[in-house]
């Protein structure tokens, strides 16, 4: 079968699709799924070919996502869609407290197989409440997987294996990533847990995940012209974090950089500077490099937004001067 | 699921409740019991009368004050005290504890440590089982403390536009905590609250054993109907504090009294004298000091639990 070229959102959409039609123990929960699509058009049409799969549910982010997990416990396989990242604050409870540890505190009676969807990000303008990156957050919590794929392909795989999950799966989709197109390889499995080298290179690693590593490739491009051999890894999934493809390329290449759209303390950086400091001590030629947004709320005013995030420019002269110094 | 049939039936399990939170509180004055728990002496009506009326294949969704629940669903004692003193045979390896007590196999799906954490996690199972079309009933029990909670309001609005087959029961014992109900409430009968949400709500007297199984039962038939959701409110009251270290500064001795003298289960063991039965509850008392004190030995001798890793990812 020839590959096809789609969006992101169409490889969210395709792939729920076939798992509904696989599983008919799987139903979608969230708000305006229905015949509106989704606040970014994500399940639209879904509700024509699966209108007893497809719950929609008042605003109570809390107790749908509570119910999910019910459902989960009772044989169900429900995907959640949080209409954006910065409402599941409004779900922590039932995320951590509940679904997380549900099946460790009750000796694995439970099994909680559920998804959340978690639309995320800024760069559209829309202000502190509705642009953050909590990712972060759910890698704290023992008990969650955390994935946040790139591409269509990695997203139409990722959400795919999220489905033969036992136990809770936080699933990112970057809101600027879903019109972006890419090839798709509806036979390719891609394992949670297994990061990606987009890109070899000899001279240093920068590691990134969703959105920002289109600014990690045009950073490579720019540096190349200077005789800098960069090798980039996606990360794909966040947790459980695939130290073994890490801490390989950091020792090959003796340099780090992380690229995060989140804030930068306690982020996903933070916590990858930490393996790689200690699992590569004796390889690094430099310390490793954090490049993250502001450490501020993330303001409305699109003049004010784009500033808050790290730019190929500033990356690729930090990363410059380091090399030459 | 132990089905009650009898009166007796249901006084020895009155008693089994209270004879083994008054054991958790002498193992906890002698220092062997860690944490902390939530005893629901003086509630037990409650938990026999509701949970007596529930068939095979229902379910049970509990509150951090569940042993009572545990204990009227059929759970069994040295597995309970297992669970409490941190053993291999405990119901969930020790990791949970009392506040995450599961009996799955039971239909017991968990004790809850959050004050409300269960009410939307019943609400899905009811879920589950209304798209499952087996005629099951979920119920869901929780303390008058909830019912400010968020979860409390979303739960019963989703189970009202869903139709779902689910009790929600409020066991009102006037203190959340140290709060009386009167000053975290402003009406006075909790269960009018279900008419916001469109469904039917009752209340009944918490330490009348008997009249809380019939008006669960009615409760029950509803829902495995297809009839929709009812919000109960049991009144009662605990004897004890909300937990162990509560000294109960924000009540009066006097207060306790006065509750104590409607006692669910002296005003039920005086009927069933009444009605001929002393030699029979004799007999049901010595039994049962005797199969809580085999079970605490069984449990107590056990070898604790190790294992910290199974099921992880």
């Amino acid at each position: 079968m020839k590959n096809k070229i789609i969006t992101f959102r169409e490889a969210i959409r395709l792939t729920l699709n076939q798992i509904l039609q696989n599983d008919k123990k799987a139903i979608l929960i969230g708000e305006d799924i229905g015949i509106y699509g989704g606040a970014f058009g994500v399940t639209r049409g879904l509700i024509n070919k699966f209108p007893d799969r497809i719950i929609e549910t008042p605003i109570s982010e809390n107790s749908f996502v509570g119910v999910a997990l019910g459902a989960a416990i009772g044989g169900y396989k429900p995907i959640v869609e949080l209409m954006f990242s910065d409402f599941v604050t409004l779900a922590m409870d039932q995320i951590v407290n509940h679904a997380a540890k549900i099946s460790y505190m009750y000796g694995e009676q439970l099994k909680a197989p559920l998804i959340i969807r978690l639309p995320s990000g800024g760069g559209r303008g829309y202000g502190p409440s509705h642009s953050q990156s909590l990712e972060s957050w759910f890698c704290h919590i023992p008990g969650l997987s955390v994935l946040y794929p790139s591409n269509p392909n990695d997203a139409r795989g990722l959400l795919m294996s999220a489905t033969k999950e036992k136990s809770p799966v936080i699933f990112f989709e970057n809101k600027l990533s879903y019109d972006v197109k890419g090839e798709i390889n509806e036979n390719e499995i891609i394992n949670i847990g297994k990061a990606k080298t987009i890109k070899e290179g000899k001279d240093i690693t920068i590691i990134s995940y969703g959105r920002m590593l289109s600014i990690a490739e045009k950073v490579s491009l720019e540096l190349g012209k200077s005789d800098i051999s960069v090798e980039i890894i996606d990360l794909r999934t966040l947790k459980p974090l695939d130290e073994k493809s890490i801490i390989n390329s950091v020792k090959k290449t003796g340099r780090v950089a992380l690229l995060v759209e989140s804030s930068p303390f306690s982020s996903i950086a933070s916590e990858v500077i930490s393996l790689t400091s200690n699992k590569c001590f004796y390889n690094l030629k430099l310390p490793p490099m954090k490049f993250a947004a502001l450490d501020i709320p993330i303001p409305s005013s699109t003049r004010l937004e784009k500033n808050i995030y790290p730019t190929t420019e500033e990356i690729v002269k930090k990363i410059y001067d380091n090399l030459s110094t | 699921m132990k089905n009650l049939k009898g009166k007796l039936d249901f006084l020895e399990t009155m008693l089994k409740i209270r004879g083994f939170e008054q054991k958790i509180e002498e193992l906890f004055s002698k220092g062997l019991l860690g944490g902390t728990c939530h005893l629901c002496i003086g509630q037990e009506a409650s938990a026999v009368g509701i949970i007596s009326q529930l068939k095979k294949g229902d379910k049970v969704i509990s509150s951090h004050r569940g042993h009572g629940h545990a204990i009227a669903i059929g759970c069994d004692l040295s597995r309970l005290f297992g669970e409490l003193l941190g053993k291999e045979i405990g119901y969930c390896k020790g990791r949970g504890g009392t506040q995450h007590i599961c009996a799955s196999e039971k239909g017991f799906y968990g004790t809850n440590g959050i004050t409300g954490g269960g009410i939307p996690i019943a609400t899905g199972l009811a879920l589950a089982a209304k798209r499952d079309k087996k005629k099951q009933v979920i119920v869901s029990m929780f303390g008058d403390g909830a019912i400010n909670q968020g979860t409390f309001h979303e739960s019963l609005n989703m189970a009202a536009i869903w139709n779902l087959p689910i009790i929600y029961v409020c066991e009102n014992n006037l203190y959340a905590m140290s709060m009386h109900i009167d000053k975290a409430v402003k009406i006075k009968e909790l269960h009018k609250r279900s008419e916001s949400y469109g469904i039917h709500g009752e209340v009944v007297d918490g330490t009348d054993v008997e009249a809380i199984a019939k008006i669960a039962k009615k409760a029950i038939e509803r829902a495995r109907k297809n009839k929709g959701p009812t919000l109960l409110e049991t009144k009662s009251y605990r004897y004890k504090g909300h937990s162990k270290s509560d000294n109960r500064v924000y009540r009066t001795r006097r207060e306790e009294n006065e509750w104590l003298k409607k006692d669910c289960i002296s005003k039920f063991e005086t009927i069933l004298k009444q009605q001929g039965q002393k030699d029979k509850i004799i007999k049901i008392k010595s039994s049962l000091e005797k199969e809580i004190n085999k079970s605490f030995e069984t449990a107590n001798q056990s070898k604790f639990a190790e294992d910290y890793y199974s099921g992880v990812r």
